[in-house]
């Protein structure tokens, strides 16, 4: 009977119980689904992350390649993100070129990693104007269901955290780059975001962490990020049912304590790994 | 306020103008300058859609984002889900079922304030379309300068030496803010000051958009 109600009236049904302020799913409405992070899932890549929300998966794996700087920033590396959405995700999704969103999900990752200033693109140099390093993350989504910008950050935050550089010097003979030592050194990661996804239910309520049903009912989603130093570094609201100041305020509170939560867990994640 | 534009002060817009019904064959065109930033606009619709694309309770709205040089990327693609989704947000898209809406915007110079340029053109266009819309929107954007100065309706300059970057689009019947885009890092009392600089610039544009038409077509 309710899931004959759902499927004809699926927005009554979501408002018969945000009328309790509870989720059909259990959670309160501020509530974020449970986070699991597992660091190191890839060992053949440089640094890798894999991030579960709920049912959302994103595993963000990064390979670094050595390149030449450009010449008006011969000092500087390049760190290139990419979102992938594939049909193994979700049925929305077909297979071909990246889709719109997962276009959109890419823009809005390299803006947030190019606005926290995340990695300092000069720790990335090996010879000034000669050899560079570049990392490529891509970001793959394993399982859609909703929030995967706050996942795709997470998990890229972890696997950045992740990295592993060898040592590399360029030969002044052969002007062609060695391995110095074996050993490989970590990368600092100077700023650490995370972002925080509500939706805005019926012009008025706003939930926290939507799935992908959520999603599709909604009026409007806001994506908050703020990074450790008590900052934002993005507020996106693309559109969608106006917000009002108090709205906004609590969207921003709620994103910082979020914050904090994600960067203990990671910090506790590292620290159960190097024992 | 130490870095004065020699047009205008810094909590000033920069002169705007715009034009509607400059094209012939679209349903709707405008075009619409902010100082030397100008964008033109062209609408279609409500005409036929294609089959996989359509909805059977409410009009397919597109956005097509062409720059001034080059192909559209992925920032592009960003900057076309932001307008339609704005646009989607004010336009009674319920009243025009199964039919297409097409939006093209095609930058014709950018001298900062690029994306609240191109919601006000889009505004402009939808209007003389006479597309149903529930309100209309404006959009400014401010930066805040790395001591903390801001800056409304920023030159490309005044953007490169920002140390913040942020655009809002306010609706004209609460003047509440419907689409926020930001770049940069600033403090939640920077970006409630912006709000409110935005606003009241938002609230007047909203308020007389034909206005602003009439006295540059005088």
């Amino acid at each position: 009977m309710a899931a004959d109600f759902k499927t004809a009236q699926p927005v009554e049904y979501y408002r018969q119980f945000l009328k309790k302020d509870v989720r059909p799913d259990g959670r309160e409405l501020g509530e974020i689904r449970s986070t699991i992070v597992n660091i190191g899932s890839i060992s053949t890549a440089e640094g890798s992350a894999l991030v579960k929300l709920g049912n959302t998966t994103v595993i963000c794996g990064i390979k670094a390649e050595l390149c030449t700087p450009t010449n008006d920033e011969p000092k500087k590396g390049f760190v290139v993100p990419n979102v992938d959405l594939p049909p193994l995700c979700s049925p929305r999704f077909r297979p071909g070129p990246p889709s719109e969103q997962a276009q959109v999900v890419s823009q809005f990752i390299a803006d947030v990693l190019k606005d926290s200033k995340m990695v300092n693109h000069e720790d990335l140099c090996i010879a000034e104007g000669k050899i560079v390093w570049v990392l490529y993350c891509d970001m793959m989504c394993l399982d859609y269901d909703g929030n995967v910008i706050d996942a795709c950050i997470i998990s890229l935050l972890a696997a950045l955290r992740n990295v592993a550089l060898p040592s590399i010097e360029v030969d002044e003979e052969t002007a062609k780059p060695k391995l110095t030592s074996s050993t490989s050194s970590t990368m600092t990661v100077q700023s650490l975001p995370v972002s925080t996804s509500f939706a805005i239910f019926d012009n008025s309520i706003l939930i926290a962490d939507p799935t992908n049903e959520e999603e599709n009912l909604a009026t409007g989603v806001v994506t908050v990020v703020t990074n450790e130093c008590g900052e934002l570094c993005a507020l996106h609201k693309p559109g969608g049912s106006s917000l009002s100041e108090s709205q906004i305020q609590e969207c921003v509170k709620r994103s910082f304590s979020r914050g904090d939560e994600i960067r203990k867990l990671l910090d506790e994640t590292f620290n159960s790994l190097d024992r | 306020m130490t870095s004065q534009r020699a047009d205008c002060g810094n909590l000033e817009l920069r002169s705007q103008s715009c034009e509607q019904n400059l094209l012939s064959r679209p349903d709707g065109s405008a075009t619409y300058c902010q100082g030397d930033t100008s964008v033109i606009v062209a609408v279609y619709g409500p005409a036929e859609v294609k089959q996989s694309k359509e909805f059977l309770d409410k009009a397919t709205l597109e956005v097509i984002f062409k720059p001034k040089v080059g192909i559209p990327g992925c920032s592009e693609k960003f900057q076309e889900r932001l307008i339609r989704n704005t646009c989607e947000t004010i336009v009674l898209t319920a009243l025009h079922p199964r039919s297409s809406i097409n939006i093209i915007i095609q930058v014709m110079h950018n001298a900062g304030s690029l994306l609240s340029c191109c919601v006000n053109s889009t505004c402009m266009a939808l209007l003389d379309a006479g597309l149903p819309m529930s309100c209309l929107v404006a959009a400014v954007t401010c930066s805040l300068s790395c001591d903390g100065d801001i800056i409304l309706d920023p030159t490309s300059q005044q953007e490169k030496e920002a140390k913040a970057i942020l655009t809002f689009v306010f609706e004209s019947r609460d003047n509440e803010i419907i689409t926020s885009n930001t770049h940069g890092i600033y403090s939640i009392k920077q970006y409630y000051s912006c709000v409110e600089a935005c606003r009241k610039y938002g609230f007047v544009s909203c308020q007389s958009p034909l206005g602003t038409t009439n006295t540059v077509e005088q």
